[in-house]
């Protein structure tokens, strides 16, 4: 009994050193996004007085052109990159887990090494090509590189949970009367469905979070993300810094995050050891 | 329900291997066939082929006399239990069993659906699970569930595929009287694949008994055990084992026909001999119950037999049978034989030992050497290089199928006037 009080109170403790070290920076930029201009260099945690000025500023201020279309832009953006990296993921996962074709582990590996390829090395040889060609500070610019991103770890993730999937159900519902598209939808699809949901939200994180691919490859607001146009943020004067109204865009942007994990966690902690233990 | 007929039936996989070679089977209707053999010998395939999930490669498939070769299997109308089952885990107990009449739509209403499902649930004693989900069923369940599915169809006929492979011992022989008494009672066609020995002996009306592709034999069980056609069959078929013991027909000095073996001589009846006359080496099978202590044998049946000595190497007490073992030396001529019998059988080598089944009473001891009885009109013989049976009575094996089929006739009928 001591024993297990013990090893309870061990972990608890070291989960709350954890939360505490990761959650640290969240916290303070929540309470630097009520602060008003006066108290952000006080030097003090906690705000003086609470005040909803950053917000004000960022939705309906003089920011709020800067914010609203970046946030317009991410959105846009990061969902078009998710749906496509899904799609395709799930028709390449779907081959991989059930046809045997050569090269099969040749999609793989590079799937792999497209994944572990340094982001930053890449962008600069990007940036050129795209001024070349016109993708220079489009949506398209955007959406492309994100799937690099977005579709290996995708890939891994689907296949490894297509494989999971007793295949025999499609054979046992056709003999049962379906047709092949019936058997498939009815009988592989809402195991499935879960697997790509999953994978969705994952690839929506990653593509929802770039900051490099934004800043760099991106000029105005014609598809600039949220964290590259934090940026790009100014203070009420040229002598202020925009410390408010970057807290309260930084924690809007978040929001969506926090909440998808809150919903959909265990989904994700399934579907990620799924990708890391089986793949 | 119809009959399933099978001619000259291959299957070719893309490397030229033919997984099953030109296989023919009538398969009556209402009949229960299975299909037996140690894995790898095609019998899966050639299931699959019937059900739809696998092409033909060469051959005419029919089903209620129309060739189905190239219809898909939701045309077949045949209902299959897989041998993991193959329930929809998203869907509930009740939908399981119901799902083939949701898929043909327009075909069934709600009542009759509701109806058909809580028949079949009543049948096979799931009636209180029909809301849980598949996951949360015990393995004997499960399978009902599948059979659930397969009876609401009113298929021509029910395939089974290793149904039973996935339980424990207990519940296997449970499920299976509870197989047998089903398709009994519906009547419908029924193919059911399975290595199992016991399966195929207690299930079918016939047995079909493959090895790599190759029909063996196809006859009633008490045929194939009366009455095997080559060693394969004489060797799968039976538990103990067949013993094959090498031996040189011959005529004894006091004048009889007999059988020199590593044991000592078998006196032989004529036709027996006369069948294994003209080899230089055969192989004389005989089960471990055609063997008795020669002190246990009245007077009267004796004479039909022969006795030897031997010393034994040890003994099981079963309780309601007992096994002497007996160590001999092989014959060089024929230890390539077995020992390829052995590995067609997927069974491990097979040791130069006898197995004779002993009175359960009986208190012999290994190490104690004892007086045996072999009753000699029932050995066959085998010509090791064909594996031919030299000794099979076709007549009379054919008369045991015959009966066989008499019988399931008989229950039939009694099915009926039962009222179904």
């Amino acid at each position: 009994m001591s024993v297990t009080t013990k090893t309870r109170l061990g972990w608890a403790i070291a989960a709350v050193l954890v939360l505490g070290y990761s959650l640290f920076p969240v916290v303070a930029i929540f309470a630097n996004s009520f602060k008003t201009p006066g108290d952000l260099g006080n030097q003090r945690f906690w705000p003086t007085s609470w005040t909803l000025a950053n917000y004000e500023m960022i939705f309906v201020g003089q920011a709020q052109e800067l914010f609203l279309t970046a946030l317009r832009n991410s959105i846009g953006i990061t969902l078009i990159a998710t749906f496509i990296a899904v799609v395709l993921a799930t028709l390449c996962a779907y081959a991989i887990a059930r046809l045997d074709f050569p090269g099969k582990r040749l999609v793989l590996g590079a799937a792999l090494a497209v994944s572990i390829f340094p982001v930053i090395s890449v962008v600069t040889p990007l940036f050129n090509v795209w001024r070349q060609i016109g993708l220079y500070d489009t949506w398209l610019g955007l959406i492309i590189p994100y799937l690099s991103l977005t579709l290996p770890i995708s890939i891994w993730t689907l296949s490894a949970f297509f494989r999971q999937i007793p295949w025999d159900l499609e054979l046992a519902a056709q003999v049962d009367g379906a047709t092949q598209w019936q058997a498939f939808r009815k009988a592989i699809v809402p195991l499935a469905a879960p697997g790509v949901f999953t994978t969705a939200i994952i690839a929506f994180f990653i593509a929802w979070n770039d900051f490099v691919y934004g800043i760099s490859l991106t000029s105005t607001e014609a598809a600039r993300p949220v964290p590259a146009a934090l940026a790009f943020f100014t203070g009420a004067s040229q002598f202020e810094q925009p410390t408010g109204a970057i807290s309260a865009a930084a924690i809007v942007v978040t929001i969506p995050v926090v909440v998808l994990v809150l919903l959909f966690q265990r989904q994700i902690v399934s579907g990620l050891t799924q990708g890391a233990v089986k793949g | 329900m119809a009959s399933i007929t099978l001619n000259n039936i291959v299957k070719e996989y893309d490397d030229g291997f033919p997984a099953v070679n030109d296989i023919s089977i009538d398969i009556e209707d209402g009949e229960f066939v299975i299909l037996v053999g140690p894995s790898g010998c095609g019998k899966s395939t050639l299931l699959r082929m019937i059900v739809g999930l696998e092409d033909v490669t060469s051959g005419e498939l029919r089903i209620g006399g129309d060739v189905v070769n190239d219809k898909p299997p939701r045309d077949r109308n045949l209902a299959m239990v897989f041998q993991n089952y193959a329930l929809y885990p998203h869907l509930t107990v009740f939908e399981n069993i119901a799902f083939p009449m949701r898929l043909a739509k327009g075909k069934f209403t709600q009542e009759e659906v509701k109806d058909k499902v809580q028949r079949a649930a009543g049948m096979l004693e799931l009636t209180e699970h029909l809301d849980r989900k598949p996951a949360n069923l015990s393995g004997g369940q499960r399978q009902r569930v599948a059979m659930g599915r397969a009876i609401v169809r009113e298929a021509n006929a029910f395939l089974f595929d290793e149904p039973l492979s996935n339980l424990d011992a207990k519940l296997r022989g449970q499920m299976r009287t509870e197989i047998s008494q089903l398709q009994r009672r519906l009547n419908t066609t029924s193919v059911y694949v399975t290595h199992d020995q016991t399966e195929a002996m207690t299930l079918g009306d016939r047995v079909a008994v493959l090895k790599r592709g190759v029909l063996q034999q196809i006859a009633s069980p008490r045929e194939l055990y009366e009455q095997p056609a080559n060693l394969f069959v004489a060797g799968f078929i039976g538990a103990p084992s067949m013993n094959f013991i090498p031996g040189t027909v011959q005529r004894s000095s006091t004048g009889a026909m007999c059988l020199s073996t590593p044991l000592g001589e078998i006196e032989l009846p004529e036709h027996i001999a006369a069948a294994g006359q003209d080899k230089d080496v055969v192989l004389a099978g005989a089960r471990p119950e055609f063997f008795e202590e020669a002190s246990q044998v009245r007077e009267s049946r004796r004479a039909r037999g022969s006795v030897f000595s031997a010393e034994l190497s040890h003994v099981e007490w079963l309780g309601n049978e007992q096994y002497a073992y007996i160590s001999y030396e092989n014959d060089p001529r024929v230890a390539e034989v077995l020992q390829n019998l052995a590995a067609d059988m997927d069974t491990d080598e097979l040791r130069t030992q006898l197995v004779v089944a002993v009175d359960a009473m009986s208190r012999v001891r290994g190490g104690d050497t004892a007086e045996l009885w072999v009753d000699a009109g029932r050995i066959h013989l085998f010509d090791p290089a064909t594996g031919e049976n030299l000794t099979r009575d076709a007549e009379a094996g054919s008369e045991l199928t015959r009966q066989a089929a008499e019988d399931r006739r008989r229950d039939r009928e009694r099915a009926a006037a039962n009222g179904g």
